[in-house]
């Protein structure tokens, strides 16, 4: 696989103290192609995405987006380059409900461009949103405050929300986390609804089995270094990755 | 009563800012502020006061504006502090460099031409000020705002500088808070540093507890309650201050979430009332 990368990562470092949550990362990502990051817990994997989405500056390395560097860039001008991200805690705009969750990011100057509308138009676009994630539309779902809605709901909200910035690169944290085995089976194809379309996809996940379903590579994280990378099957054969997981003998 | 409607409007500022997620201990550093304004333009060049308020309603927003975006980055009790101090900081300024009028302050300023004007100014804006800002925050603006209160990262994510949002917030706080002072004012005729004490930041925080924060009519109602309980309760003497802390302290028991939203949650209850049969 060669450029043009929609998503570059270069050497990217960062340390917390004494602790390197992420020592010299580098990764590329062509468009239209999806990619999983897996690792064990504080293996650092939201920590680049925190990098890569510009909330953390990394000490050393950089990111490119589109053959632009973004390190460095505030990260809401990051989203409004279309790269756009879940929460791996679904904190939603509790008090709002959840169709008025998703005006906010329809009000942003990316979507403002790429689509217009107007004040009450957001409302109707928001409501057909949540309907492509599962939000029935003939239900009084979409209008209770997000405070009462279900954890399910919740991820599939926080999920809609980074769809309605119209990205170009989604990425993922942990969606599934917490999902039971009939939402998961629900969301996915939703996912691969995306990838048909032509979306980048970056994914965090801990259910391998439905990530190794959705992504076609994926990059291994142990203690902040980059220990494997490739296709999943071959990858969970590789003896180190085996060891973070499982721990050596 | 003008004091009333103008602790409602101060009381209506702080709960906008509440409503963006910043909390502010210091309403006192708009009311000053604007209060300042419009006694130093009256005081100097003798301008009326349909000139010096609006002066100091937009004037008293920017200058409290710009000294709070640089602390805009702080979030809850850090963003408090720094607002808490900056009043107390304008009084020792005031006293120490003996500019506008030192401790002395400003007196015999020009008034309103009678109390009916005085009167008609100060409901209409406080009116304007409850449903200018209802309105606002049921528009997608307003969305984004409470937005911020409730996840700011999201809001980021979003795409949209929370920082821009913020300060047009704190504008429009400080806007309405300038103006309530430059009312005083004109109405006592005077300025000087009392204006930046501290009262006027924690009664419109009173008030909006009482009345029920988030709603805008809900602090709006707790001055109307606050104030006027503060006045009657004057003939106690030194006892005031004890009985308008247990009646706040009852009260916050007995109906923390506020006079208004209990109201309304009574009002459906109602409204939906049922007979269950045994």
């Amino acid at each position: 696989m060669d450029g043009p990368y929609l998503l570059e990562v270069e050497q990217v470092t960062k340390s917390f103290g004494g602790l390197r949550a992420i020592d010299h990362v580098s990764f590329n990502l062509a468009k239209g192609k999806s990619l999983g990051i897996i690792g064990p817990n504080g293996s650092g994997k939201t920590t680049l995405v925190n990098i890569i989405t510009g909330f953390i500056r990394p000490e050393r390395g950089f990111v490119r987006f589109n053959d632009r560097r973004i390190t460095g860039i505030l990260p809401h001008k990051i989203a409004q380059l279309g790269l756009s991200r879940t929460f791996q805690m679904a904190r939603p705009f509790y008090r709002l409900p959840a169709y008025k969750n998703l005006v906010i990011p329809l009000f942003s100057p990316r979507v403002k461009k790429l689509v217009g509308g107007k004040y009450g138009d957001r409302d109707a676009t928001a409501i057909d949103l949540l309907e492509e994630v599962g939000f029935e539309r003939d239900s009084s779902v979409p209008f209770k405050p997000a405070s009462v809605l279900p954890h399910g709901y919740l991820k599939r909200l926080e999920l809609a929300r980074c769809l309605a910035l119209r990205p170009e690169l989604i990425i993922l944290d942990e969606l599934f986390s917490g999902l039971s085995m009939s939402e998961v089976s629900s969301t996915v194809p939703i996912i691969e609804k995306l990838q048909v379309e032509g979306k980048t996809l970056i994914m965090i996940e801990h259910r391998l089995r439905e990530l190794f379903r959705i992504v076609d590579r994926v990059i291994v994280l142990n203690y902040g270094r980059k220990i494997a990378e490739g296709n999943p099957k071959e990858v969970m054969e590789k003896r180190e990755v085996k060891e973070a997981y499982l721990g050596t003998e | 009563m003008v004091s009333t409607a103008m602790f409602g409007i101060m009381a209506m500022s702080w709960d906008l800012l509440v409503s963006t997620g910043l909390v502010s201990l210091g309403q006192a550093l708009f009311f000053g502020m604007g209060a300042y304004i419009a006694g130093y333009l009256n005081h100097s060049f003798g301008w009326p006061f349909w000139v010096t308020i609006p002066i100091a309603t937009v004037g008293g927003g920017l200058l409290c504006t710009l000294l709070l975006i640089p602390v805009l980055r702080l979030r809850g009790i850090y963003f408090a502090m720094v607002t808490l101090v900056l009043p107390l900081v304008f009084v020792r300024i005031i006293e120490a460099t003996k500019i506008f009028g030192g401790t002395e302050g400003f007196s015999g300023l020009a008034s309103f031409h009678n109390i009916e004007e005085e009167l008609a100014i100060c409901l209409l804006a406080l009116l304007a000020v409850l449903f200018g800002f209802r309105r606002l925050m049921s528009t997608d603006f307003g969305l984004v705002l409470q937005g911020i209160r409730d996840n700011d990262r999201a809001v980021i994510s979003s795409g949209i500088d929370i920082y821009w949002f913020k300060a047009q917030a704190l504008f429009l706080a400080g806007s309405v808070g300038a103006f309530a002072g430059a009312v005083m004012t004109h109405a006592y005729m005077f300025v000087g540093m009392p204006v930046f004490a501290l009262d006027y930041s924690i009664l419109p925080i009173a008030a909006a507890v009482v009345g029920g924060m988030g709603t805008l009519a809900g602090p709006a109602l707790g001055a109307f309650i606050l104030v006027p309980l503060s006045e009657a309760l004057r003939a106690l003497g030194p006892l005031r201050v004890v009985f308008y802390g247990i009646f706040l302290v009852v009260f916050t028991v007995a109906i923390p979430e506020g006079i208004l939203p209990y109201l309304q949650r009574k009002y459906h209850q109602f409204e939906r009332w049922v007979d269950v049969e045994a």
